[in-house]
């Protein structure tokens, strides 16, 4: 139900991003989600990874800050309006979401969003309540493999 | 148990009739003794008749480590060597740095060391291992005179061998252990290799100076060896160690400044700062004879508090040091030393973090303070809220502590350069 995010501390430096794809190219890691929050100062990159573990060890050897949070990926029916039904749910709910983005490709028909909430479990159990498809960590492997 | 009862709870007025008196008398002996010093006093126009109570220490010129070293070997002495018995030396860059002990030094020494090791819990009858350095370095032999006056069994092993060391640990069973503080970290893992347990040692008591350390090398020596780790401060200049050491509060470092008068002054303006602020330590050694010194400014960086302690010693007591005036600098007016900002990251982080201070100023513009603090797994978020929150911790209390409002940077790990594992605190890119 809950997958891993590996997140990276990153400062504002020109091929940084670049340095971190590249580490984890060559240690055959996949990246099946991303995206940059960023301040004047620094960013912080989230991926979605097929081996999450193995994206951290190769981050930190190579000394950068990462770290695993569990996140949320969730179907999204590719038709206009089906992101809105989700947040909707939320919303009505009270499930205050922290942050999200969208996968980079497509595993089914429908589309990916990667959630964040203080609230894991609760939105969890919110969603499946109201036959949201949520995906498994298993799920996304095989789906990359 | 107090060492010396009569000077180390002697009350403070009484204090300072005392101190007075050893000051007049130590103006004009080295007056009339050291030509280097008549100079020095002739041309800041001291009047000797002038000195007559201890404040009157503010009319004496100050003595620079530039001093002793343009002076080399001997010109500070206020006695001809044929009197001298012992001579030790320092090296930290360049010129050694020479002392000399007369008879009466040696027992003033034997007696302020007496009075450390008592201080830090040492009781007659108690068996010492002294893993300072003998030599021309003051460690060892300064110990071993102060155990040997307070009638301790001494185990006079030196530093280094330190497998032998700790079979001897085991062997003797000595209850006091005397080194710096990073040998007796490297004394652990050394320990660990050969599978002994450290805390089933035999000490209960470590001194460890000679080097600055902080809470966080304390608490790692006290849990590793089951021991209650104190500070003991010295410098050679002043006599070697004994200048000052903690007692079992660890609350403040015991100036005996019945013999080594303190004062805390501003770096840049030489002016005395408040009791409780940072400031450069000054000592006047009242009552040395080989080679006595007035004003002699430190550069450690330490806070006194002159309230007196729980163990009942009158005795002022100044903090661990807190860094040295090279690292000073003056931001929009205000001394600011690079370990205050270690204290506050400490802090907040609980760990010792890697930072830099990037002072800089536009043409016609105040300084720019800018704090750059490498990002750590135990602060780091996936939330740019949380770290900015960070920042927003650091800016505040920087700015409660120092006065002055900084600019926090987060940054990666080891992007602050370093050079034999010590990082540069400071980059001043001001041209002044």
């Amino acid at each position: 139900m809950k997958i891993k995010q590996v997140s990276v501390f990153l400062e504002n430096k020109k091929g940084r991003l670049l340095e971190v794809c590249s580490l984890l190219g060559k240690s055959n890691i996949n990246i099946r989600a991303l995206s940059i929050a960023e301040t004047e100062g620094f960013g912080v990159l989230r991926i979605i990874v097929d081996k999450p573990e193995a994206a951290v060890n190769v981050l930190r050897s190579s000394q950068l800050v990462s770290n695993l949070t569990e996140v949320i990926a969730v179907e999204v029916e590719d038709k206009p309006g089906g992101l809105a039904r989700i947040l909707d749910v939320l919303e009505h709910n009270d499930i205050n979401i922290e942050y999200m983005y969208g996968f980079i490709e497509k595993f089914s028909e429908n589309a990916l969003m990667v959630f964040r909430f203080d609230d894991l479990e609760k939105a969890a159990g919110i969603l499946k309540a109201n036959s949201i498809k949520i995906l498994t960590q298993a799920e996304l492997g095989t789906a990359c493999n | 148990m107090i060492f010396n009862e009569k000077f180390e709870t002697m009350p403070l007025a009484d204090l300072k009739n005392v101190q007075g008196e050893r000051l007049r008398d130590l103006a004009k002996y080295v007056y009339n003794n050291c030509p280097a010093y008549k100079t020095k006093f002739d041309q800041s126009d001291v009047r000797l008749a002038d000195i007559k109570c201890i404040e009157d220490i503010k009319q004496l010129p100050f003595t620079t480590k530039e001093d002793l070293r343009n002076s080399y070997p001997f010109g500070l002495f206020s006695m001809p060597t044929s009197q001298v018995q012992e001579i030790h030396a320092s090296r930290t860059t360049g010129n050694l740095t020479v002392v000399g002990y007369s008879k009466e030094d040696i027992k003033l020494w034997s007696e302020v060391m007496a009075r450390s090791l008592c201080c830090a819990g040492a009781v007659p009858g108690d068996m010492i291992q002294i893993a300072y350095g003998y030599g021309l370095f003051t460690g060892g032999l300064g110990a071993h005179y102060g155990a040997l006056e307070l009638g301790l069994t001494i185990i006079p092993t030196s530093s280094g061998q330190t497998k032998r060391q700790l079979k001897l640990m085991q062997d003797f069973k000595p209850r006091i252990l005397a080194c710096t503080p990073s040998y007796a970290m490297y004394m652990a893992e050394e320990a660990r290799e050969i599978g002994l347990d450290t805390r089933q040692s035999t000490w209960q008591i470590g001194v460890f100076g000679a080097e600055p350390w902080g809470e966080q090398m304390r608490n790692q020596i006290e849990k590793t060896w089951d021991i209650l780790a104190t500070d003991i401060y010295g410098l050679s200049e002043i006599i070697g160690p004994g200048v000052s050491q903690e007692c079992v509060h660890k609350d403040g470092l015991h100036m005996f400044s019945d013999v080594f008068f303190p004062e805390i002054i501003d770096p840049v303006t030489g002016n005395e700062v408040e009791p409780g602020q940072c400031g450069e330590l000054v000592i006047t050694t009242l009552t040395k004879r080989a080679i006595p010194l007035i004003r002699y400014r430190t550069r450690d960086i330490v806070s006194i508090n002159y309230d007196p302690c729980r163990c009942g010693r009158t005795s002022p007591r100044i903090s661990k040091i807190k860094g040295r005036t090279d690292d000073m600098i003056v931001v929009r007016g205000i001394n600011v030393f690079p370990t205050q900002i270690e204290t506050v990251l400490l802090g907040i982080e609980g760990i010792e973090p890697h930072y830099q201070l990037i002072v800089d100023r536009q043409a016609g513009q105040m300084d720019d303070l800018e704090v750059l603090v490498e990002v750590e797994e135990r602060i780091f978020s996936d939330e740019i809220k949380q770290l900015r929150v960070m920042e927003e911790k650091i800016h505040k209390e920087i700015e409660s502590i120092l006065g002055v409002s900084a600019k926090i940077r987060l940054v990666e790990p080891k992007t602050i350069a370093r050079s034999e594992g010590k990082a540069k605190r400071v980059i001043d890119k001001r041209s002044l």
